[in-house]
């Protein structure tokens, strides 16, 4: 008999994506067993599932391993940016179960949507072919948009899935569309081979069908950090979808965006810095002011934290353009801290909120510091953070950001980014007014503060002041993670 | 045992943790401050352990850091969490730790059933985890850490009582106060760390490595600048002239925390800081004299207030702040040691004083309180007698008292004497060591004299006390006066680690352990003294110093007699002195008037400038550009936000038009 040879294959760079996947499709299985007002144990279970995943990444620190033909990688950078994913899907596991009991939307296949949701942020993280790293988009995007219209007895989350879905196919187009253009000019999709057909035919540079192809991709990936002026989808959606899967997108795919895109833009177009520092500038900028700007301007918390969110990525950009290793460490430094920072936040606003997303508004707010000196400190210590004000990782992250950029000589980027960061002080400043400074309207005697719930914010309080204090650690692993 | 020195400031940070978040909830006192002693108890047996180990090293191996992690790194800069094991920490951590967890415990008797138990344990734990931040850490700003912490501490406890405006008054006066010091450490710190950097490349402010480096210091010149802004500082937390008007004050706290903190710890870490950066101070003659003067000044000059204060927490408020004058004194004319020395016996003796008083304060306002009367607790003119009904009170407020008065036998007697020695003997500062010898014995006198007005007055003689109170009158329980006994040995026998070479040689050669001791941390030092002295060390002859020990054991006596005759033989004559001098008598009384000077001087210009700069600058200048610029702001983000109709081909469109533009960009350029 005639034996069939396979190919050895290394699964351990996506071991944490094999695990994952199994504790996937073992809770669609589950799923079916468990009665509705039990589904909280399918939680437990994915949270599970993600210790044992963080297992298997911890031994790759350092050993930089690559398989599937060079397809994926597990390298620091990919193992930070998984930690990173894992934490936010944790975290928002832990506030799900209480928000979609409110709701009454308490269906099992949220966990293994999110479970997938991840194995497509980590692919996104290791992909070193831009057909895994668009397969992993897609993998997190199709997730996503279930998730974003999760609610499904609401209105406004329906809306929320199909705005996605519709604008997020748009963008698909332009990214996938790029990644063709540069195959096409460059005869491959594997990122370290584009960067060497760069380097050994320069006149490619001046190839406009390369040129487009590598804006289009910056096009697909400005949409999924929800840069301006492709970040529109962003206010409607974070409104819309239900409060803790507004967590999860706000923090997590952020992330894996920043993953790709760095990754893409470092590895394969290293010669073309200067090129795309120049659209990296101008993203920054209109980013942040933008995201800022209209934040002032907004009542809903959901919606004004999503405006706030697109001002962060600007801020991030910042010190991508900065493209050194400060600016690049900060980035991921501050994707870290942000998952802390914002998802403590929504904890908040999912205990505050009432059933049919009622409650959401910064007027709600008022006198909740007299009525839960707790937790009013614990929402204080995350705006505080989100304003980026020391001791909070929010500030040491800006500041590293933002003085990456000065030592790459944009110093100019470095002051619009400081102002931006004081504008953004008046909104978040206003939910803290209403916290402290207004009588209470309402008793918050609604509230019920479950032990996830509790353990979600416990974590967040320390993720965000003890990096705020002790930042040398974490920053310490975030630079030993750059690319460069 | 060295490896975990990090468990000494863990375990006051664990009782913070568990009284600050539980303590509401815990509710028992019991429970509540056996935590907090247990705590303080546990940093004691590692410092022990420590202590131990350390002896049975031989000198040069003393020292040793224990870096945890970075802290802060960026650039040049690096800063650890780490600790610093030598000498001279192991010493302020026994005390620290020895002394802390005594005034722990009295506290559980002390403050039963005051509210806010919970709040006041937190507090007490989170300045002990300072105060040993500050003395433990290896570089300077993890001591800024400690410095400002004990800062904090003490302004929350000073203010305990919130309820009462004095009290938060105090509280709010030794924070800003201290905050004009801390400015000046701060000062210090960036001077020094930019001065090595820039002209040695030397970018460090980790102790060692700045004693390493001392070197390259010049003698005088920014070295005077680096070592006055530090000394700047040491006397807000320090409480010397002219920024120590705030500790008087501070008796508005609990008077444990009165002990612990404005006595025999947090107040004393001005010296400690001196002796830490004694390689940076020897370099500066000027600093040196200037510490010694402002040191002895106000050490008589704090004494001299002492003498008509009536309040018997303020007397020894003002004792403290003239016995740390005379650590300064040390410091000044380059006697480490003896400092450091007189800073561990004044613990132990200004705890047990102050202890002592909290104990009297507490058994006379439960007196009074059943009288239903609204004489105050702590005014001496109030008590009188009451050596009959609180005998160990009385017993261990009178030994410390000797102590302090400076008696042969007792270990202020070791302490101050060496400091008078000291002063008269090292020639730093020349012909000024006579006069700083005569003002430290005049101070001694007055001490001598103020501190047994105050035994006489509180414990001898006639009770003062309404009739209907006097039965209420009785000995504190054991939880207070355990601490008492403790620290009442300890100021017999604490001095006797230090016992002056002469007297040592009297007795058959007993060396002067601590001097032993503490010679690696101040080695250095005290050669570069003795070089910059080229031309000889001054020698005296023993006979001098027998003498001059002699002249200052006579004029304590002699405070102590006149104490006596006015307070005792004849209570009459300072009412009749009163009358004669009022002038003078209101003047010390009213402590010289120096808060009035100090209203007058800085207060209320600074209030009236407030005043003015709100209402004509603030309110017109600032908030109109502030209100006008936020408006522009916000107008422009409600034109942006029209933008986002919310309709998806709208959204598509701006994307399309996005890529447009960038390619055509790139394109076109």
């Amino acid at each position: 008999m005639e034996t069939i040879a396979i190919p050895a294959i290394n699964f351990a760079p996506i071991m944490p994506e094999v695990i994952l996947s199994i504790f996937a499709m073992v809770l669609l299985l589950v799923n079916v067993f468990v009665p509705s007002e039990h589904k909280a144990y399918l939680g437990y279970l994915s949270l599970v599932g993600l210790i044992v995943a963080g297992f298997t990444l911890i031994g790759g620190w350092g050993v930089p391993l690559s398989a599937f033909n060079d397809s994926v990688v597990r390298d620091n950078f990919s193992i930070f940016f998984k930690g990173i994913f894992l934490l936010t899907v944790g975290m928002s596991i832990l506030i799900s179960d209480q928000y979609f009991k409110r709701e009454e939307c308490n269906l099992g296949e949220l966990y293994p949507l999110l479970l997938f949701a991840t194995v497509g942020m980590m692919l996104m993280a290791s992909g070193t072919d831009l057909m895994t790293i668009f397969l992993g988009l897609e993998v997190l995007s199709v997730s996503l948009y279930i998730l974003a219209g999760f609610n499904r007895a609401n209105v406004k989350s329906n809306e929320a899935g199909l705005k996605y879905f519709l604008l997020g196919a748009f963008s698909t187009g332009f990214l996938l569309y790029g990644m063709a253009l540069t195959y096409g000019a460059t005869g491959t999709t594997r990122v370290v081979k584009i960067a060497e057909y760069v380097s050994q035919n320069g006149v490619v540079a001046q190839n406009p069908m390369f040129v487009i192809g590598m804006l289009l991709m910056a096009v697909g990936f400005s949409f999924k950090i929800a840069a301006a002026p492709f970040h529109m989808w962003t206010p409607d959606v974070y409104e819309g979808a239900p409060t803790p899967m507004t967590a999860f997108m706000s923090a997590g795919p952020k992330a894996a965006g920043f993953a790709a895109f760095m990754r893409v833009a470092i590895i394969a177009f290293p010669s073309l810095k200067a090129d795309w520092s120049d659209l990296l500038w101008i993203l920054a900028v209109l980013t942040m002011t933008i995201g800022n700007l209209i934040a002032l301007n907004q009542d809903n918390i959901k919606r004004m934290l999503a405006y706030s969110s697109i001002a962060h990525a600007g801020y991030a950009l910042v010190g991508f353009t900065a493209g050194n290793a400060e600016g690049t460490a900060g980035i991921l430094f501050y994707m870290l801290s942000y998952a802390f920072m914002n998802i403590g936040a929504f904890a908040i606003i999912v205990l505050v909120g009432k059933k049919g997303e009622a409650n959401n508004n910064v007027m709600d707010y008022a006198g909740f510091g007299t009525k839960h000196p707790v937790l009013a400190l614990a929402m204080a210590v995350f705006l505080f953070s989100l304003a980026g004000m020391p001791p909070t990782a929010g500030f040491i992250g800006k500041f590293y950001l933002f003085s990456g950029a000065i030592k790459a000589g944009y110093v100019w980027l470095a002051i619009i980014g400081v102002l931006n960061s004081a504008a953004s002080v008046y909104y978040y400043l206003r939910v803290m007014v209403y916290m402290y400074m207004k009588d209470p309207v309402e008793e918050f005697d609604w509230m019920k503060l479950t032990p996830a719930v509790a353990i979600c914010i416990i974590i967040a309080v320390v993720g965000v002041l003890l990096p705020g204090v002790v930042p040398a650690f974490l920053l310490n692993l975030a630079q030993q993670a750059v690319l460069l | 045992m060295f490896e975990y020195v990090w468990l000494i400031p863990l375990f006051p940070l664990i009782g913070v943790v568990i009284n600050g978040l539980l303590g509401k909830k815990i509710k028992n006192e019991t429970v509540i401050g056996g935590i907090g002693s247990l705590m303080v108890f546990g940093s004691f047996l590692v410092s022990c352990g420590i202590l131990i180990e350390l002896l049975s090293r031989s000198a040069e191996e003393r020292v040793f850091e224990k870096v945890l992690f970075t802290w802060i790194k960026s650039g040049n800069f690096n800063a650890e969490i780490g600790f610093l094991i030598d000498p001279l920490s192991a010493l302020m951590i026994m005390v620290v730790t020895g002394v802390g967890f005594l005034i722990h415990v009295y506290s559980i008797g002390y403050m039963h059933g005051e509210e806010g138990f919970y709040r006041y344990f937190t507090y007490l734990n989170l300045f002990t985890f300072s105060m040993l931040l500050l003395v433990l850490g290896n570089n300077l700003l993890l001591m800024f850490v400690g410095w400002e912490g004990v800062g904090l501490c003490s302004y929350l406890l000073i203010g305990y009582y919130f309820h009462k405006k004095s009290a938060g008054d105090a509280g709010k006066k030794a924070f800003v106060m201290n905050r004009v010091g801390d400015f000046g450490f701060l000062l210090g710190l960036f001077t020094l760390y930019w001065y090595l950097g820039q002209n040695h490349n030397v970018w460090t402010i980790n102790f060692r490595q700045l004693a390493a480096n001392a070197h390259l210091l010049p003698v005088g010149g920014v070295v005077t600048v680096i070592t006055l802004c530090f000394f700047l500082g040491a006397t807000g937390k320090s409480a010397q002239l002219p920024l120590y008007t705030w500790l008087p004050d501070a008796m508005e706290g609990p008077t444990p925390v009165s002990a612990l903190i404005h006595a025999a710890t947090m107040v004393t870490a001005g010296v400690y800081m001196i002796g830490r950066l004694n390689f940076v101070y020897i370099r500066s003659h000027e600093t040196m004299m200037v510490v010694a003067i402002v040191g002895a000044a106000t050490a008589i000059f704090a004494a001299s207030i002492g003498t008509a204060q009536n309040d018997i927490k303020r007397v020894l408020a003002y004792s403290t702040v003239s016995q740390l004058g005379f650590m300064f004194l040390a410091m000044g004319v380059g006697a480490f040691t003896a400092g450091i020395f007189h800073l561990m016996t004044h613990a132990f003796f200004k705890a047990c004083l102050f202890l002592g008083s909290g104990s009297v304060i507490h058994s006379m306002h439960h007196a009074l309180h059943h009288a239903h009367s609204h004489d105050d607790p702590q005014d001496m003119r109030n008590m009188g007698g009451l050596k009959k009904q609180m005998p160990i009170t009385f017993l261990t407020f009178l030994v410390s008292t000797i102590a302090i008065a400076g008696i042969p036998g007792f270990s202020g007697f070791f302490s101050k004497d060496e400091i008078l020695w000291q002063a008269f003997a090292n020639p730093l500062h020349g012909d000024l060591n006579i006069i700083l010898w005569a003002t430290g014995a005049i101070a001694a006198g007055f001490t001598a004299f103020y501190m047994f007005r105050l035994v006489f007055m509180t414990f001898f003689g006639e009770c003062r006390i309404m009739e209907k109170a006097k039965s209420h009158l009785h000995e504190s329980p054991l939880v207070i006066t355990f601490p008492l006994m403790v620290l009442g040995l300890l100021a017999i026998v604490g001095g006797y680690v230090g016992i002056p070479k002469l007297i040592g040689e009297l007795f058959g050669g007993i060396p002067n352990y601590l001097e032993h001791y503490l010679e690696p941390v101040f080695k250095g030092s005290e050669e570069f003294m003795a070089q910059q002295l080229a031309h000889g060390v001054a020698h005296h002859s023993p006979a001098l110093e027998w003498g001059l020990m002699g002249t200052s054991v006579v004029i304590a006596l002699i405070g102590i007699s006149i104490a006596f005759f006015l307070y005792v033989v004849s209570p009459s004559i300072p009412a009749k002195f009163t009358a004669a001098f009022p002038a003078l008598h209101r003047a010390v009384y009213n402590k010289w008037y120096v808060d009035e000077l100090y209203d007058f001087l800085f207060v209320n210009p600074c209030k009236a400038l407030g005043n003015g700069l709100w209402k004509g600058f603030d309110v017109v200048v600032v908030d109109g550009v502030v209100n006008g610029v936020a408006a522009i702001v916000k107008g422009f983000g409600g034109a942006l936000r029209n933008i986002q109709t919310g309709y998806v081909h709208n959204y598509a469109l701006t994307m399309t038009l996005g890529v447009v533009v960038i390619v055509a960009f790139y394109l076109f350029r």
